[in-house]
């Protein structure tokens, strides 16, 4: 896994496991919610899905029909009628209309054909010498034609970019999943370790500064205790009239040789 | 986001066609067709004469075109410029293959119903079924 031994560069502080913490928790709930887009988009394509394929049979039936009623009409007004109805076209009288649906924050196109009454009347002479009736069953064959093709579009185009978005959605569970959460984790437990390597490292340097205290107190006690006992003597002397000094020194220099003393 | 554009709302769009001169007539008749102020129509009628450079100018003309939503297409026709049909992935305008009178439609040549098939091979959406 390449997000795995992978962590964010951060000072190991305890505010920056906080922002961790909280980004992790954020990236979690990111990674549930858009599990559940996912799978929501899921369930709308398979479901046009089966509407697709479901149209396309009713497509394949329903241009035959309007074939065969193609031919009916040929045979009734006779070949040169697509000349006629070639020449004839001026502006489209079936139109399509667009518009968004809203599926899980994904917008999908909707068609709808409609016929503009404006143009409605432009064919009404066509075949008006013989076979009418069949041109008009025609006509009417070719429009519901156009329904189902008109659904079907909306479908395909339904299904490309439902296709699409469920491919982005996706990859990006996958990314949260498998990036970005392990790096949060590891990250968490790299400063989770730093602060402990610290607190150890602190808790020595105290337990050091206590033994080091320790000791200079009782040096202190022992130098005290010295200063004492010395005092005492001092002391002691002094009521003898004699410093215990001068007393030490009269000693030492008794002994050494004084070359002005004859005797 | 790279894949998903925009979606126009269009009140009223045009459906366009390229197809053989019988389909071609019977949705000329139901009113499909457009002529613009440029004598330019909003169909293309294939016949033995047409070459392939032209149905491939007229397809995208039509794909690049704003005021249509819907190319339908015969499935030969899409056939003869395949590479061009399955490299186009715009949601808008939808590009629809469509049986002509004289080919049996092929579910397995649909770019669409293919690529339905190449997601989901284990539910055999477009093979299974006919």
């Amino acid at each position: 896994m390449s997000g795995q031994g992978q962590r964010l560069t951060v000072v190991p502080t305890v505010t920056m496991l906080g922002v961790m913490k909280a980004r992790l928790v954020g990236a979690t709930r990111g990674h549930a919610l858009l599990k559940k887009k996912s799978d929501a988009l899921t369930v709308q394509f398979r479901q046009i899905l089966k509407n697709i394929v479901t149209a396309k049979e009713q497509m394949g039936d329903i241009m035959r029909a309007s074939s065969f009623a193609l031919t009916e009409a040929k045979y009734a007004a006779g070949e040169n009628i697509k000349h006629v109805v070639l020449e004839s076209v001026k502006s489209a009288s079936v139109r399509v209309r667009a518009r968004q649906e809203n599926v899980a924050g994904v917008k999908l196109p909707k068609f709808e054909h409609f016929t503009d009454s404006a143009s409605d009347t432009k064919n009404d002479l066509t075949g008006l010498a013989r076979g009418g009736q069949q041109i008009q069953s025609c006509r009417a064959a070719h429009i519901k034609a156009i329904e189902v093709l008109v659904e079907l579009a909306s479908l395909q185009t339904s299904f490309l970019t439902l296709d699409e978005a469920i491919k982005t959605t996706n990859r990006r569970v996958n990314a949260l999943e498998n990036v970005v959460k392990p790096r949060l984790e590891n990250t968490i437990s790299y400063i989770k370790g730093e602060l402990d390597e610290l607190e150890r490292e602190d808790f020595f340097r105290l337990k050091k500064i206590q033994g080091y205290k320790k000791r200079e107190i009782e040096r202190q006690l022992q130098e005290a205790k010295q200063f004492a006992e010395e005092q005492f003597a001092e002391k002691i002397s002094l009521q003898k009239g004699i410093s215990l000094n001068a007393a030490h020194n009269l000693l030492v220099l008794g002994t050494e040789k004084d070359e002005d003393i004859i005797f | 986001m790279a894949g998903r554009a925009q979606i126009p709302t269009n009140n009223s769009a045009l459906i366009a066609m390229i197809a053989d001169e019988d389909t071609v007539t019977g949705f000329l008749l139901a009113g499909v067709g457009n002529v613009d102020l440029r004598r330019k129509t909003n169909y293309l009628i294939v016949d033995s004469k047409t070459t392939v450079k032209a149905i491939e100018d007229a397809f995208k003309e039509f794909t690049s075109k704003e005021d249509i939503a819907i190319v339908l297409i015969s499935q030969y026709v899409a056939n003869m410029i395949r590479f061009l049909v399955d490299s186009y992935n715009k949601p808008v305008p939808a590009i629809l293959e469509i049986p002509s009178k004289d080919h049996p439609y092929d579910p397995a040549h649909d770019s669409v119903l293919s690529r339905v098939r190449y997601l989901f091979s284990a539910e055999s959406v477009a093979s299974g079924r006919r």
